[in-house]
């Protein structure tokens, strides 16, 4: 089978947020860039989807020249090939995005499954992925934490209260996948080095004018990081327990 | 006050000194200064503990102890003895491993240094021997390694917190983490005053060890550390099947892959592979993220995978089990920032331009402890128990302290972190910084320019080639023992010899100390009386509190209460600091860029002179050790009658612009007499071995006496001046060690190859054993170099008390493999004209 991913390059942050003077933008100056978790899960996904059915992974990301880096990472994991689509390193909106990626799937071999992150690590509008199936007039399942293909019909889970709602579509189709749908794989060193030579080419389409305008980026008040001492040497351990019971990992 | 943590401190309003940076080297530091019992301590760091995201909290953590530099040995040793006793050090060994024969060469001159420093543990090992300590290497690519087995792994954070605590416990050490430094007040050259997010601390000593951060925080205090940020990249790989039942945190060898400037580790389940082949990365400290900002810690940067491309291969080849198994999974990769400087030199010591600030930068954690306890020492008792000279922080000329400078030799040297660099080797980078009045012509002459101090300096002339053959100057065989070497050095040597020759001195530093109190400030620092006539030239050691030397320098008296102080350009700056800290009512001025110096030495120096003047310079007008100033035709010069080359001869002087014209009146005047021009390798190895010179930062440290140099002549001037007491003692006392003076006996290597020693090895005896005086230090050769007039190759060094007698048959250690050596002379007395006739010659001399 032949599945396509789309990732979107972002900053990976960690620390406070910083703006850019005009406000349009993340200060990226000392962060590295990534993909959405979602993303991530997504590649995985289609990756172990591939190894189970066969087929040929591909991975497109919209963005500047410097995404290869993100599509690479992509390869390492055990995707086949890329498809960069360029941009002048400004942020495109949904629609533009998203036609821009319909272009680029018209231009391939039909895929039998594409497959978005719930949302983009950064913007997060939840568009992209719905506005392309509709597009290709194709069914699409978001949300899913649950994925598996059979005689041409993709099995979609959905987490809901209580349970999961499972819905069978027929291929091709478009689903958006959440963090937590599997646990990815770290790259081995092998496959980092196999990533630096497998192909990945470049689109550069026009970008189309802008129907969603972005005001500026504002950064909410937070508590910030804080700490508490909670008590010293063995007799801390009582309460630690408590603040991981709380957290819900003991 | 007692938060541990130091998040919620308070600051007192003064301190006895605070310490900014709470890393291997601040902790390390308030410990040591408490030990020696010095209280109302402050550290503080902007970050929180137990990490404050400096270079310490992403460190590697292991800890080589051999290194070329006997200073960082000794330094690494005694860290290592201290994270030891702090109970966070583990013992894993290591194994810098050759993928060359020319690798393999250089680790066998690092078991020469292994030996000369006293780390014993060390031995050449085969593939095969590899393989059995570190079952996951691929032995192909191999063709040999160097094994430490007390290489270890320190816990750098940990030994850092106990290290605090201990300051804390003790009563005499405020913490004060989340602390912002928002300026250092300097008033009339001294601090005062440390101004924080938590309010002011007023002290009259504050201590720069905040890593990358430092020339941000030295800036604020109108100082100067001159250090860059610099990536190192690693990545920790797994989890590695092999080390699935890991019972700690390290179990098998550390490798380091020379040739390819990497290293792999076990770590835990993980194997962290660490490299400084990539190209240089620097960064300004300006631009680091603060703690708030930065995803990870201020100091781990994204990492930048393209840099690592061929580094993962090399790790590949070298570690196929571990590396290229499908299942081991990156997790982990940082850019981490450490500090990297000029010369690769940590930056130590008070600093020259504010009184009270000190600077303990530049640091890595194989020498963070070490370093505190010697900063401590330096601080409390007015000097440290290592010599700390090659760290200095007062080294720095002005040249080498700009941001293009130290960014340029700083990328120069990041990819030699695990390089071959030859003794000789010079920088490629930044240059010609400074250049003497005579450059020119020298070029001219086919100079082959060394730098020091920032000034290029003949160090030989392809005009002299001729002399080659002329002399029968023999070359080397050996590649490495003809590298940055010339026999025209020696064909200079023997013209000079026969004839005269002279040499570009400018890089000399020249300061002149000046005013009512010129006499006392000079006397506290001289060793020797200089209480002398006006127009006396003065050869003095400068000796340390506890009797070793300081410095060694030549001081000119030019009226009551004016002296000019000649000292060599490398350590110059540190003796102006020296003098400057020890002057009342008198004021130190550097003239070095205002004077050239150009030095006529050779047989027939006195009859050059006497064409170019009418004054008298014979040996009754002009007597050794006398300058005055003289006309030669409308230049006015200072001439000074001494020689480090033993020779007759003069240094003359004259005002920069002036110089020039000084080189082409005595090359006319000289040129009927065949003068030639000669290099520092005439100058500062040939001419002064045969002469048993000695010369400062080789023979002469702060770790040997003056009588253990041999140089202990006359009495001791009743003027006090620092070291007497210890100077005093040491007359009264039997030696230790002497400095002797010893000549190769046979070159010849097993492979039928002559080598020539260059300075560093082991003096052992003829079966191998070192040698070790009643202090516990080992003998080295502390110079080697070729005596043409002697047709010898002379090598110095100080001997045991009982080894140092002439006739003594010894052996030394170079590439691994013993030349037997005989001492020459034990004591001063000169190899080449005993009775020192040249250079006080009163006519003409025999050539």
């Amino acid at each position: 089978m032949r599945v396509l991913v789309c990732v979107k390059r972002v900053p990976l942050t960690g620390g406070r947020m910083v703006l850019t003077e005009d406000d349009q933008a993340l200060e990226t100056r000392h962060l590295g860039f990534t993909i959405s978790p979602h993303e991530e899960c997504g590649v995985e996904e289609a990756v172990r989807l591939v190894e189970q059915h066969g087929g040929e992974v591909t991975v497109l990301a919209l963005g500047p020249p410097e995404a290869e880096e993100q599509i690479r990472d992509t390869l390492a994991i055990g995707a086949d090939r890329g498809i960069l689509v360029a941009t002048d390193g400004g942020e495109w909106d949904p629609q533009a995005t998203a036609a821009a990626i319909v272009a680029a799937v018209r231009a391939e071999e039909e895929f039998d499954l594409i497959v978005f992150g719930n949302e983009s690590a950064d913007s997060g509008n939840y568009q992209v992925g719905i506005r392309v199936a509709h597009a290709l007039g194709r069914p699409v399942v978001t949300g899913l934490k649950g994925l598996s293909v059979e005689d041409g019909v993709a099995r979609c889970e959905q987490e809901v209260p209580g349970g999961r709602d499972v819905y069978r579509v027929p291929l091709p189709a478009v689903v958006s996948v959440l963090e937590g749908i599997n646990l990815p794989r770290y790259p081995s060193v092998p496959a980092k080095l196999r990533a630096r030579s497998k192909p990945v080419e470049t689109v550069s389409p026009e970008r189309p004018g802008a129907r969603l305008e972005k005001l500026r980026l504002v950064v909410p008040g937070g508590p910030g990081k804080q700490a508490e001492i909670l008590g010293e040497g063995a007799g801390a351990a009582p309460a630690v327990v408590n603040v991981m019971r709380e957290l819900g990992v003991a | 006050m007692n938060d541990p943590s130091g998040a919620t401190s308070s600051l007192p309003p003064a301190a006895r000194a605070v310490v900014i940076g709470a890393g291997i080297v601040g902790n390390s530091l308030v410990h040591h200064l408490a030990e020696l019992g010095w209280t109302d301590l402050v550290l503080l760091d902007k970050g929180p503990l137990p990490n404050p995201g400096g270079s310490t909290g992403h460190a590697s953590n292991f800890i080589f102890p051999v290194d070329h530099s006997r200073e960082m040995t000794a330094l690494t040793a005694d860290s290592s003895r201290q994270y030891e006793d702090l109970g966070v050090r583990i013992e894993c060994g290591g194994i810098e491993v050759a993928r060359t024969e020319e690798r393999m060469e250089e680790l066998r001159r690092r078991m020469s240094s292994a030996a000369s420093w006293g780390v014993d543990d060390v031995a050449i090992v085969t593939p095969a021997e590899i393989k059995e300590l570190v079952p996951y290497i691929d032995e192909s690519v191999i063709i040999g390694g160097f094994h430490t087995k007390s290489v270890s792994v320190v816990d750098s954070l940990r030994a850092g917190t106990l290290m605090r605590e201990r300051a804390q416990e003790a009563g005499a050490l405020t913490v004060a983490a989340n602390t912002e430094v928002l300026g250092i007040d300097v008033e009339h050259g001294r601090v005062r005053r440390v101004r924080t997010t938590r309010g002011d601390v007023e002290t009259e000593i504050v201590v720069i060890a905040c890593g990358v951060w430092s020339p941000r925080l030295a800036r604020m205090a109108g100082a100067s550390i001159p250090l860059t940020p610099a990536v190192h990249q690693m990545i920790d790989i797994g989890p590695v099947p092999r080390f699935a039942g890991a019972k700690s945190a390290i179990e098998f060898p550390i490798v380091r892959d020379m040739d390819t400037n990497m290293y792999e580790r076990q770590d835990g389940s993980g194997l962290e592979v660490g490299s400084y082949a990539h190209r240089p990365i620097l960064h300004d400290p300006d631009e680091i993220p603060s703690v708030e900002e930065a995803a990870l810690s201020p100091t781990e940067f994204p990492f930048t995978q393209d840099d690592f491309a061929e580094q993962m291969e090399h790790a590949l080849e070298l570690m196929p089990e571990i590396v290229g198994d499908e299942s081991v999974g990156i997790k982990y990769a940082i850019n981490g920032l450490l500090s990297l400087t000029p010369d690769g030199m940590p930056v130590l010591g008070e600093t020259p331009e504010a009184g009270g600030l000190w600077a303990a930068s530049a640091v890595w954690v194989k020498e963070g402890p070490g370093v505190g306890r010697a900063l401590a020492q330096w601080m409390v008792e007015g000097e440290p128990e290592i010599e700390l000279q090659s760290s200095d922080v007062a080294r720095f000329h002005d040249c080498q302290k700009s941001v293009a400078h130290v960014k340029a030799r700083a990328s120069e040297h990041f990819n030699k972190t695990y390089g071959i660099v030859h003794p000789g080797e010079q920088w490629e980078s930044d240059r010609p910084a400074r250049l003497s009045p005579f450059y020119h012509q020298a070029r001219d002459l086919g100079a082959v320019f060394y730098e020091t101090a920032g000034w290029e300096r003949p160090h030989w002339y392809e005009s002299n080639a001729g002399l080659v053959e002329e002399y029968g100057v023999e070359g080397r065989e050996a590649e490495w023992d003809s590298r940055w070497w010339s026999p025209v050095i020696n064909a200079e040597h023997l013209a000079m010899r026969d004839r005269a020759a002279i040499f570009d001195l400018t890089a000399f530093c020249v300061f002149d100390v000046v005013g009512p109190g010129a006499l006392d400030s000079v006397q506290r620092v001289a060793m020797r009386q200089m209480d002398v006539k006006h127009g006396k030239v003065v050869y003095t050691p400068v000796l340390a509190p506890r009797g070793g030397f300081r410095s060694d320098l030549t001081i000119m008296r030019l009226s009551d209460d004016h002296f000019r102080v000649v000292t060599g350009g490398a350590h110059g700056m540190a003796d102006l600091k020296w003098f400057r800290d020890h002057a009342t009512d008198a004021q130190v001025v550097d003239l070095t860029s205002s004077w050239c110096t150009l030095g006529l030495w050779g047989p027939r120096a006195r009859d050059i002179l006497a064409g170019t003047t009418s004054d008298d310079v014979s040996h009754e007008g002009f007597p050794f050790a006398t300058f005055r100033t003289i006309e030669m035709g409308p230049l006015r010069v200072m001439a000074s009658r001494i020689s480090y080359v033993g020779d007759l001869g003069w240094e003359l002087y004259v005002p920069i612009e002036e110089g020039a014209r000084l080189w082409e009146t005595v090359w006319e005047a000289g040129e009927p007499h065949g003068v030639l021009p000669a290099g520092i390798g005439v100058y500062g190895t040939t001419g002064r071995l045969e002469k048993c010179y000695r010369a400062f930062g080789f023979e002469l440290d702060s770790e040997y006496d003056v009588v253990e140099a041999g140089m202990a002549w006359g009495k001791v001037k009743d003027e006090d001046f620092v070291g007497r007491e210890a100077h005093v003692r040491h007359r009264e006392q039997e030696p230790a060690a002497l400095m002797c003076t010893l000549t190769v006996d046979d070159h010849t290597s097993s492979s039928g190859v002559k080598r020539y020693p260059l300075g560093g090895e082991p003096i052992q005896t003829r079966d191998g054993e070192p040698l070790v005086d009643a202090r516990g230090r080992r003998s080295f050769v502390t110079s080697a170099g070729a005596g043409p007039s002697v047709g010898k190759h002379l090598l110095m060094s100080y001997l045991p008390a009982e080894h140092a007698r002439e006739g003594n048959e010894l052996a030394v250690l170079y590439m691994g493999e013993r030349y037997p050596v005989t001492v020459a002379v034990a004591g001063s007395t000169p190899v080449f004209d005993p009775g020192n006739e040249r250079v006080k010659a009163a006519g003409a001399v025999p050539a």
